[in-house]
């Protein structure tokens, strides 16, 4: 009985170890989003390369598809390009491009040099529609659903570990569906 | 000259700002200046939106005030910011099952801790009471002292 006491200082000291360890281990830049699993903020968008064209979340309704957030000057975009350079080719999945508080010819030249990955670009001047999204830290890439429902959200650069280990089987399985 | 200038310069910068004073609403401005300083700001995260020069907190305090002019109130503005970025966008964490822990917890310490000095207390006072301002005594080695003692005394031999 009275050596049971004396673990009581250990116990709550294991506990406290286990909640910092939890909590300290996580990183505070990934902020969840509450969007998850809730449909994707509805926008109509100039597109880049014909600002006479406009794209809508409606018209992406019944396939799986990537919004990426991206500007010219946003730095570790370029960390994540050749990914989704490659993604564009493996075909699986149309990739929109959302050209984030950028300048029109800006974006344009950034896509000329580092090659355009997405099946179109649209153009958030005033990135108004990022906030209508919750972003804050460009980049950041949404998986969409069939239903137009957000499905998954990438805060910062597309790694090939997250790419492989969640992006892409989920979107198989949300294709299936 | 050299003194005339700086006056000159004040007295054009107060014709410059005068009109711009004018158009402002003090009581607006203090209460948006109130709430922005209960929101985060995402970038920077330990700046409140009030305090950031981040672009994105220039443009959450752009729509904050958007939605003020639209005659919004605060708690319609905090659950526009609330649906798009989440719970962490408040300093202030709103009461639900996830977080009742992190407003119980303080109290909950509070009270335990209570509990056991109360239970040290008693402890303490159940051994002080038999004589008062004495240490507690072991009553069975004091007699076994005092028996020694007399038995030392009365030996004839010491």
């Amino acid at each position: 009985m009275k050596s049971l006491r004396l673990l009581i200082p250990l116990a709550v000291f294991v506990v406290l170890v286990v909640f910092l360890w939890v909590g300290l281990s996580r990183d505070p830049r990934e902020v969840p989003s509450p969007l998850i699993g809730k449909p994707a903020p509805v926008f109509t968008l100039p597109q880049l390369h014909e600002p006479g064209a406009k794209l809508s979340t409606a018209d992406m309704k019944g396939q799986v598809w990537l919004l990426n957030v991206w500007a010219s000057w946003c730095v570790s975009c370029r960390v994540e390009h050749p990914l989704l350079v490659e993604l564009a080719k493996a075909n699986v999945v149309p990739l929109i491009g959302l050209n984030y508080k950028d300048r029109n010819e800006l974006g344009k030249a950034w896509l000329a040099q580092h090659g355009d990955p997405y099946r179109l670009s649209i153009v958030d001047a005033d990135g108004r529609v990022g906030i209508d999204w919750g972003v804050y830290g460009v980049p950041e890439t949404f998986v969409v659903d069939k239903q137009g429902i957000i499905r998954y959200k990438q805060i910062g650069p597309i790694t090939t570990e997250a790419l492989q280990q969640k992006i892409l089987p989920l979107i198989r399985e949300l294709q299936k569906a | 000259m050299m003194r005339t200038l700086p006056a000159l310069l004040v007295a054009a910068s107060l014709a410059l700002s005068g009109p711009a004073f004018a158009q402002k609403d003090p009581a607006l401005d203090a209460r948006l200046k109130r709430l922005e300083e209960e929101l985060r700001c995402l970038v920077c995260q330990n700046q409140s939106l009030a305090d950031s020069n981040a672009p994105l907190a220039e443009d959450l305090r752009r729509e904050v005030h958007g939605l003020a002019a639209q005659g919004k109130n605060d708690e319609e503005i905090k659950q526009f910011l609330v649906q798009r970025y989440g719970d962490f966008v408040l300093y202030k964490p709103p009461v639900k099952s996830t977080t009742w822990l992190l407003w119980a917890g303080p109290f909950l310490l509070l009270l335990g801790g209570g509990a056991i000095w109360i239970a040290v207390l008693r402890r303490r006072s159940r051994n002080v009471g038999t004589e008062e301002g004495e240490a507690p005594v072991d009553s069975d080695a004091a007699a076994a002292g005092v028996e020694k003692a007399r038995a030392l005394l009365d030996d004839p031999r010491a």
